[in-house]
């Protein structure tokens, strides 16, 4: 490691450096050491062996470095470290709760157990599934898309290429209002309105109103930071080859921004579908399959896997399928994510030659 | 096609603050006129005015007249959009649509406004990239996006989609000013074929430039940064580059400024 100190003839451009596996024995050096402390103290908890390894590594990769290569990289080494050291303290927790969730859901979750409902079985028995669920969830969430999509993107396009003034600083206050409202308080408000001055019973669509509330915020957010994305040049070259401003808005900056639109609708699809509140307090629950949306109550995931636990007492046949519905809940979202990125991509604008 | 612009006390404004005041002047139609001047003059915004385009940017302003042959652009009842329609625009850094091709960026305007046949797409497609110099360069990648192509190209292809709606009048703001220049000869060269066809107003900092490529040249000056902008005189090329008749002139083209 010190080459560069012994040549004759020391370059003002050229310093000692550490050999690019530094880092990485570095890190051997201080999980072993950690492991060894922790053994030594009588530390029973892996926390504690990877927090101290985790110091070790900062601490260690500093020291050898600002004696090596001087107190600049040192520094260097040490931003960078700390970078990835909080890189792994989010990455962890992600990690071990999909592997939680796929560990204990993996166990019913088959063909049979999405393809059938709760209708027969009683909770403290195997069998049954969440076909009815994943139609309820489908429906009060598409139920929701459907109306909170034209009306946030219609929202967006007046706030970026038409709102001057009062009315639109307004709009954009209410929506950040919107943006912090709780689900529950969502919830109540569609209560009241619906169920109890309207007289209108549980229903699906009473909850997709209901997370439309919390989704429209979303996607005017979104769509207005795509929307103010598209270059201005953009805009003038289709007005000035005599576009009028709506064509212009609809075939110029739309689809320049359609991936990204996309996306941010994605995400709030992705942010209501766990919902649970507002279901609660507006859709109910049933055991059957119920396919209408807009009568009597429906069933959906969240609600399914709330009261699954609920009535399993931590083991047995109902805990085993509240984390399988929670499996196909987290693999439904990762779906919906995954789908948004493709659509991006594929709606980019393409730079290839 | 080509039409003349009679320009009469034009005033420009942006909220409250006068950017260009009182300009008269008169473009023939069949030739290039050149707008020179320092930057912050209220050339680009002058420009603007000549179709209707001032007005999108917010607070934007017009008073006086711009008659084109015999109809007055700020006059009642006329639609910007129509003019615009009239009097084409490029612009100063190349701006094909990203989402387009080749092919539909130069069939926007005709496809956007909604009125077209597709075999009188294709030929308008390969007479307007003729017309700007490109179809031997793309013809067979019509369907590639357009902003895979060069600067010097894409600022063609923005040619190419402003004469493809046949305007009378094209206005170019600094055209070549992020360009090479070996592109910036082709976009000079095209000009001077363009001119058989329509009125063209150029805006160039490059003094060179307006010699080439001018017919008349149109110097702009404003006596102090917050003031606006004028006209400070507008003579064939050739007079203004030799024996201009105003002392500012003069001083600007040949370098004693400031």
């Amino acid at each position: 490691m010190s080459n560069a100190t012994l040549s004759p003839q020391r370059s003002s451009l050229r310093g000692a450096t550490l050999p690019k596996w530094f880092a990485w024995a570095v890190a051997a050096g201080s999980v072993v050491l950690g492991l060894g402390i922790s053994a030594a103290a009588g530390l029973g908890s892996s926390i504690q062996w990877a927090l101290i390894a985790a110091i070790l590594f900062v601490v260690g990769s500093y020291g050898i470095s600002a004696k090596v290569e001087g107190r600049r990289q040192a520094k260097d080494r040490t931003a960078t470290s700390l970078v990835w050291v909080a890189f792994l303290l989010a990455v962890i927790p992600l990690a071990s709760l999909i592997w939680e969730t796929v560990k204990r859901g993996i166990k019913v979750l088959d063909g049979y157990f999405l393809t059938h409902s709760m209708g027969v079985v009683a909770d403290t028995e195997p069998g049954g599934g969440i076909y009815h669920a994943i139609l309820g969830t489908l429906e009060q969430v598409g139920l929701a898309t459907l109306i909170s999509v034209p009306i946030g993107v219609l929202t967006a396009i007046y706030l970026v290429e038409y709102g001057r003034g009062r009315l639109a600083k307004a709009v954009t206050f209410f929506v950040d209002v919107m943006t912090g409202i709780p689900s529950i308080v969502a919830g109540l408000f569609i209560l009241s309105l619906w169920i109890l001055i309207l007289g209108m019973g549980y229903s699906g669509f009473a909850g997709s109103m209901a997370l439309s509330i919390l989704m429209i915020p979303v996607v005017v957010r979104s769509t207005e930071e795509m929307l103010k994305l598209v270059p201005n040049e953009l805009r003038e070259a289709s007005l000035a080859l005599g576009v009028p401003k709506w064509r212009t808005i609809l075939k110029v900056v739309l689809p320049t921004s359609l991936g990204g639109i996309t996306t941010g609708v994605m995400l709030a699809i992705a942010r209501i579908t766990g919902e649970t509140a507002p279901v609660l307090l507006l859709v109910w629950v049933t055991n059957f399959i119920n396919s209408n949306p807009f009568s009597d109550p429906q069933a959906s995931l969240p609600m399914y896997i709330y009261l699954q636990y609920a009535n399993s007492g931590g083991s047995g046949a109902a805990y085993d399928r509240a984390w399988a519905a929670a499996l196909t809940l987290i693999a439904f979202i990762m779906i919906l994510n995954l789908v948004a990125r493709g659509i991006a991509r594929w709606k980019a604008p393409k730079t290839g030659r | 096609m080509a039409k003349r612009i009679d320009v009469s006390g034009l005033n420009a404004y942006y909220g409250s603050f006068l950017a260009i005041e009182d300009i008269s002047m008169t473009v023939e139609p069949r030739s290039v006129t050149a707008f020179i001047g320092p930057s912050g003059c209220g050339k680009s915004t002058f420009l603007r005015t000549l179709n209707r385009m001032h007005e999108v940017t917010p607070g934007g302003r017009v008073d006086g007249k711009v008659m084109l042959d015999d109809e007055n652009l700020y006059g009642a009842g006329i639609d910007p959009v129509a003019v615009r329609r009239e009097v084409g625009m490029v612009f100063q850094r190349p701006n094909p649509f990203p989402t387009m091709s080749v092919y539909d960026n130069v069939a926007a305007g005709l496809r956007l406004n909604g009125k077209y046949k597709k075999s009188e797409l294709d030929d308008v497609v390969e007479k307007s990239l003729k017309g700007a110099n490109l179809w031997n360069e793309v013809k067979d990648r019509l369907n590639k996006p357009g902003s895979g192509l060069s600067g010097g190209q894409q600022q063609r292809l923005c040619i190419a989609r402003a004469i493809a709606v046949e305007p009378n009048v094209l206005l170019m703001d600094e055209p070549c000013s992020a360009l090479d220049p070996i592109s910036t000869l082709a976009i000079e060269d095209l000009i001077g074929e363009l001119k058989e066809r329509f009125t063209i107003v150029i805006v160039t900092h490059n003094m060179q430039q307006a010699a080439r490529v001018s017919d008349r040249t149109a110097f702009f000056n404003l006596a102090a940064v917050g003031q606006p902008g004028k006209l400070i005189e507008i003579d064939d090329t050739e007079r203004i580059f030799s024996n201009p008749s105003v002392q500012a002139t003069e001083d600007y083209i040949s370098g004693r400024f400031g």
